[in-house]
């Protein structure tokens, strides 16, 4: 038996960077460094461990679908311990929204062969969290997604989703998409080992053509949302601040008086 | 005047404080029709009624618990058919935003999540988001489609506007994906008595500052004293000090109430990601450096050990 597992992973602008808009009102991603959207990490860990606890032949496939710099999340993702990587890349894809993303994914990860699909809970710029439901949409496979804990056997997945009201012990039969959030585990760090085999893994680029996707289903002319405006936040108005001298607790509660919260 | 959909959170009927602020913001684009699903789902009407929802569609097959998702966009979806709205709003839950993104897939649609504010516009409705951890708002709206939109807690106030609110069974067929994915066993999460951590007018959070889950009772005696939620930053829900549920930030919970007091908290990016947006910040940390110092309206730098157990002292006191 074997098993492929692709993984998505996004290219994202650095958190802690200064983010901003381009002029076109998309995400602005050249002034920003880029990195592999943290919480995708998390996804990669749990398909190198659901690899390491199969008897299976296991395959990890990273997928992205961005600019030419997405290259470096995929990288990564090679050094962390996956086998090999696509990246769609196509000029046409720029701007595109969820919608069209999870279409170009859904094209790919079938074209790539598929028995698992494993998404981050939500990208660190967009943060929708919505791809991995859309890509099961699309696939029409089930979803399994916002899993804290995840695991593979025979044919079939289970994962605990932790949510508002209850936590969830779900259960599909594969294929299937599974989305994990950062309670799944912490991912490793890229060995020297790892960094220097991933130099030498295979990274297939596919575009639009390759994929049988036209140019109009795609790109910010073509998105199902438009941004009409983007403006930065106001700076909040300086507060005041107080050194505890010994009466800082009634100090504050005296504001809080005074804003009619006590 | 056009129809809006309004998804209703529920457990077992009573309907969460989310939904009864989407009426009100759904009044502002259209006549609010709600759509309530699973068990319970018939007790909904009063409080729909009271809010301004003029029918309400309700389905109580058992596959909505049974299984993941897919159910409740069925059901979503045969209410598009039915009603034909000029909207449709969920609630920004996770589970929220992955019905309303399959729904919008299906029925052609685009869709937003996480609208902290919506008013009618000549294109539709128009939907105000947060967004790079609130450092920025954006306005936009969907341009294909009947928009799909799911808006965040504390967005809007609620407002007592009765309403018919007539009952009507929704007829739902079940697709074939609806039981791909089953839920073999819930377990609910235990109520604490206090507020809902995203409902709540106060919150009251600890961090890595409170330096152990034993302490974690000086937070809890703080929230207490104002009848707050609590909640924690990622380090001390890491530490195992507090449970995720009352994560604030990227990965927990979004907040946005009235107060927000943070206590042993440097700040991070991606814990102001899930508190920025607070009216009014308070914070105590030993470190005058802390960026958390950048967002308050009042900071005290001490010693939380000092400043909350008297902070809470002189709130009982006060209040009597
Ligand atoms: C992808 C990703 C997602 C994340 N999601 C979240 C999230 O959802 N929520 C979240 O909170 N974080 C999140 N983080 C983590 C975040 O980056 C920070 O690491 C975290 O918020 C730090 O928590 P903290 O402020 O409690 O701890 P620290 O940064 O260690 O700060 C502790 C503070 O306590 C103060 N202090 C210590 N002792 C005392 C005392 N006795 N009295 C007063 N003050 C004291 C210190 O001066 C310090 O400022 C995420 C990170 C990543 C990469
Ligand atoms: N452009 C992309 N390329 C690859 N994976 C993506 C992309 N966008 C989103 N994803 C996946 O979908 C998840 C959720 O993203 P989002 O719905 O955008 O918050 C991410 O954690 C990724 O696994």
């Amino acid at each position: 038996m074997s098993l492929r597992i692709v993984v998505t992973v996004k290219y994202v602008p650095d958190a802690t960077g200064d983010r901003h808009f381009a002029d076109d009102l998309t995400v602005d991603r050249d002034d920003v460094d880029g990195l592999l959207s943290e919480l995708d990490e998390y996804a990669v860990e749990q398909a190198l461990q659901i690899s390491e606890n199969s008897d299976d032949d296991v395959e990890i496939t990273v997928l992205t679908v961005g600019p030419e710099d997405a290259k470096d999340a995929l990288r990564k993702a090679l050094s962390m311990g996956a086998d090999k990587a696509i990246h769609v890349e196509d000029d046409d894809l720029h701007g595109t929204d969820a919608i069209g993303t999870s279409l170009v994914l859904a094209k790919a990860v079938e074209k790539a062969g598929y028995d698992l699909v494993i998404s981050g809970m939500a990208s660190t710029d967009g943060t929708m969290g919505v791809v991995p439901a859309l890509l099961a949409e699309r696939l029409g496979v089930p979803q399994v997604t916002l899993l804290s804990e995840v695991s593979v056997e025979d044919g079939t997945v289970k994962g605990r989703r932790d949510g508002d009201a209850a936590s969830e012990q779900l259960e599909a039969s594969l294929p299937a998409v599974v989305s994990v959030t950062d309670q799944s585990g912490e991912a490793r760090y890229p060995s020297f080992k790892g960094i220097m085999a991933a130099k030498k893994k295979p990274v297939q680029s596919w575009d639009l053509s390759d994929l049988d996707i036209d140019e109009d289903e795609v790109g910010l002319e073509n998105a199902y949302t438009v941004v009409e405006s983007a403006a930065e936040r106001p700076a909040r108005t300086a507060g005041t601040i107080v050194k505890d001298e010994g009466e800082g607790g009634k100090q504050l509660a005296a504001f809080l008086a005074e804003r009619k919260f006590v | 005047m056009a129809e809006v959909l309004v998804y209703v959170d529920h457990v077992d009927g009573a309907v969460r404080k989310p939904t009864l602020e989407l009426l009100t913001l759904a009044r502002r684009v259209g006549e609010p029709v709600a759509v309530a699903l699973g068990n319970g789902a018939g007790d909904t009407a009063a409080a729909l009624a009271e809010h301004g929802a003029v029918k309400v569609l309700t389905s109580e097959a058992a596959e909505y618990a049974d299984y993941l998702v897919v159910p409740k966009v069925d059901a979503l979806q045969a209410a598009v058919e039915q009603v034909s709205p000029a909207a449709v709003l969920v609630p920004s839950s996770a589970e929220g935003k992955e019905i309303a993104a399959r729904l919008a897939l299906r029925i052609g649609s685009g869709v937003i999540t996480d609208a902290v504010d919506l008013e009618a516009g000549d294109e539709g409705p128009v939907a105000t988001q947060s967004v790079f951890a609130a450092a920025f708002t954006t306005r936009s709206r969907v341009s294909k489609g009947t928009p799909v939109i799911t808006v965040k807690p504390n967005s809007a106030a609620v407002e007592a506007a009765p309403a018919a609110g007539a009952v009507e069974e929704l007829s739902v067929s079940f697709s074939a994906a609806a039981t791909g994915t089953k839920v073999t066993a819930r377990t609910p999460r235990e109520s604490t008595g206090r507020p809902e951590l995203t409902e709540a007018a106060i919150v009251v959070s600890g961090g890595r500052g409170v330096n152990g889950a034993e302490n974690f009772g000086i937070i809890e005696a703080l929230a207490d004293s104002l009848g707050a939620a609590v909640g924690a930053s990622r380090a001390a829900v890491d530490a195992g000090w507090y449970p995720h549920t009352n994560q604030v930030g990227q990965t927990g919970k979004s907040v946005s109430p009235q107060l927000y007091i943070a206590s042993g908290i440097s700040g991070a990016i991606q814990h102001r990601a899930g508190m920025q947006t607070s009216k009014t910040i308070v914070a105590v940390n030993k470190d005058a450096e802390a960026p958390i110092f950048d967002l308050v309206d009042y900071g005290v730098v001490g010693d939380l050990f000092d400043v909350v157990p008297q902070l809470t002292e002189e709130i009982k006191a006060r209040k009597g």
